[in-house]
């Protein structure tokens, strides 16, 4: 099982690439405070909100390993997933304040985001729920011949539910082109990991399938990338679907009205250490990046953030005329 | 290969079934059958046999017993460009692929704005008839009609059943697609090979006067004798086999009771919930003052099924309980 090391494990790394993750994991750090502020001005079109605050290496690390026609789905903590991913700043920001801009035109908020010019299928408020969906696309992709991989974002709770059994073994016995990643924050709302499952390993979980699976420091960006290049690889060569383990820490509540007392406040100390945010950050300052650099970084992404919820503010509100209509794709001649 | 051969003139509900898939599979390589012993078995009601042989084991696919799989990844299949037809061998195992259909499939054009669609169709059957007993014979098509965006068919004749199939497979949303256990090796008239039903039209399988019935599935068969039997009374029954489950079409229910002024709803699914309380209360709602007599459903009573075909008999309505009930309709 992962132990938290005390620095960040690569180091070779190009500067290139190091800055690059830097400047996603803390453009979804700035983005998800932003969303905490607008929460709190009540400029939210939804009370649902899960930020994603300390697990920003997750989503940075696969989806900076990912290719442009591969796939993801995502979770109802899933704003750092669709940034990372390429989604578009206003588009989040927009959904959130329910507006017609919104990556779902203001009916999906928080937990429903999707954009599928970029491969995102949709992020989901069912623990679980979409797993099948990913292997599903996977199977097609696979059937297909299109050598695209599906990258599954759930967390730790997920891997309670049946359908996390029933997805991997399916993609274990049809060798699909997916990584299963086991964003594991510790705890399913109260529950923590060690209540969650007797087997904490996710590598030895895997074994039990058949298939490949690592546990990684997940708060380590570098890390994170390396063991999803790995297994993106292994998948587009027809070699299998992986169980990706990789532990982080939710630093905040489950969602706004939890405050976390379930938690111990030295746990939550410890995990603070290791903000992923920090790391990157620590680990540039070591390559010689100056305080200019990173005010720079800073400002870029603050006035990206600012200019989306200009976008958003300036997007008329979710309109109720088509809830009506567009509950089907493909209209009812019948219906006279 | 069966869709070569010259139509017979007749042909059965399976077989009907059968070339419909056989068809759309020839037609469009995005269509592809998974499920649980659909390939070399053929299926558990034989609907599948000879699609393994014919297309192929990337497009009839063998799964796992893992139903909450089958209809999750036929999802994320259609989400990404398949149009895949599952099936789940009973409609009493549905109940474990709820979250598949109720919260993804049937949300995910509209919650996503829009921008995925999930043409998918999951085939199952249902419904009395072997003694298969309390956990392989319910009708549970009024769930699915509360949930929207869903659309649930269930076909009562060959010609039906391989029109709404083919149908329901250029669908760009989730279908369930009902079909009756009793029903697979029943005859009706070939349509031939270019034959589709639209989704949400009800059809007038007996034009009458002097009552109206609505059913489907095996009952529509029911209701048609009980029917016959009436004839020989002087009762003119007309009899609405609805097809299509969700949407309701109530247009054609609501015209018919305008004319006849009488109205009966029979199905096999237990009485408390069931279909025929929703179709009774919008006739209701639509046709207050306009009926002689006040509506009636005819139901099987609020029981376990037992595996036990004498028992199962006692407690489906059969087509003397229909015509005693019209009868009781058209005196009132």
């Amino acid at each position: 099982m992962f132990a938290p090391n005390p620095t960040m494990a690569a180091t070779e790394t190009d500067t290139e690439t190091l800055s690059r993750l830097y400047r996603e994991l803390l453009r979804i750090r700035r983005a998800e405070e932003g969303i905490l502020e607008l929460l709190l001005k009540n400029k939210l079109s939804s009370t649902m909100c899960h930020v994603s605050i300390g697990q920003e290496a997750v989503a940075v690390g696969v989806c900076d390993a990912l290719e442009p026609d591969d796939y993801i789905t995502s979770t109802h903590r899933g704003h750092g997933h669709f940034l990372a991913r390429g989604g578009a700043m206003s588009a989040l920001m927009a959904e959130l304040m329910g507006r017609e801009a919104g990556a779902c035109r203001g009916r999906g908020s928080s937990m429903h985001l999707v954009d599928a010019s970029i491969g995102h299928l949709g992020s989901n408020a069912i623990v679980g729920g979409h797993i099948p969906i990913a292997t599903g696309a996977a199977l097609w992709t696979a059937l297909r011949g299109e050598h695209r991989v599906v990258a599954s974002f759930f967390g730790d709770g997920a891997t309670s539910e049946g359908i996390f059994h029933e997805s991997v073994n399916f993609a274990a016995v049809q060798r699909l082109p997916i990584v299963f990643v086991v964003e594991n924050n510790q705890w399913a709302m109260s529950l923590p990991w060690a209540k969650s499952t007797a087997q904490q390993s996710i590598e030895v979980k895997a074994e039990g399938y058949g298939i490949a699976g690592v546990d990684v420091d997940g708060q380590d960006v570098l890390a994170v990338r390396t063991a999803a290049r790995d297994a993106i690889g292994r998948a587009r060569r027809g070699e299998g679907p992986t169980l990706l383990g990789l532990s982080t820490y939710r630093f905040l509540g489950h969602s706004r009205a939890d405050p976390s007392s379930y938690r111990d406040k030295a746990e939550e100390e410890k995990w603070r250490l290791r903000d992923p945010v920090l790391l990157a950050h620590n680990l540039l300052m070591a390559h010689d990046f100056d305080e200019e650099w990173f005010e720079q970084v800073d400002r870029d992404i603050a006035a990206e953030i600012a200019a989306a919820i200009e976008i958003a503010e300036n997007s008329p509100p979710a309109s109720i005329g088509e809830v009506f209509s567009d509950i089907y794709a493909t209209p009812l001649e019948g219906i006279r | 290969m069966i869709s070569t051969l010259t139509p017979p003139r007749t042909v059965t509900y399976r077989e009907a079934l059968r070339e419909a898939l056989f068809e759309e599979m020839e037609a469009d390589d995005r269509v592809i059958v998974m499920g649980e012993d659909v390939g070399k078995y053929g299926g558990a009601y034989a609907v599948s046999k000879g699609l393994l042989e014919r297309f192929g084991d990337r497009r009839v696919i063998d799964t796992p017993m893992s139903e909450a799989l089958i209809v999750g990844a036929a999802l994320g299949a259609a989400v990404v460009g398949g149009r895949p037809v599952a099936e789940i061998m009973y409609m009493d195992f549905v109940t474990l692929t709820m979250d598949a259909l109720v919260n993804q499939a049937a949300k995910l054009h509209f919650m996503f704005g829009g921008q995925l669609s999930a043409p998918m169709v999951v085939r199952v059957q249902q419904g009395v008839g072997r003694g298969a007993g309390a956990q392989h014979s319910q009708s549970l098509e009024a769930w699915f009609a509360h949930v929207p965006g869903l659309k649930v068919v269930a076909p009562s004749t060959p010609a039906d059943a391989k029109g709404l199939l083919k149908s329901s497979i250029r669908d760009d949303d989730p279908v369930l697609f009902i079909e009756h256990k009793g029903l697979y090796a029943r005859k009706g008239t070939d349509p031939g090979r270019e034959h589709t039903v639209p989704i949400g039209v009800a059809d007038v399988k007996r034009p009458g006067v002097d009552v109206t019935v609505v059913a489907w599935s095996n009952m529509v068969h029911t209701a048609l004798d009980a029917a016959e039997l009436l004839a020989d009374d002087g009762i003119d029954v007309e009899v609405i086999d609805l097809r299509t489950i969700a949407p309701l079409d109530m247009q054609t229910v609501l015209a018919s009771c305008r004319r006849t002024g009488r109205l009966l709803v029979a199905h096999e699914a237990c009485q408390t919930g069931g279909l025929g309380a929703e179709i009774i209360a919008q006739a209701a709602e639509h046709l207050h003052g306009l009926l002689h007599a006040p509506p009636r459903r005819i139901a099987t009573p609020d029981v376990v099924l037992p595996a036990n075909t004498t028992l199962e008999r006692a407690l489906v309505p059969d087509t003397d309980a229909i015509a005693s009930a019209i009868r009781d309709l058209v005196r009132s």
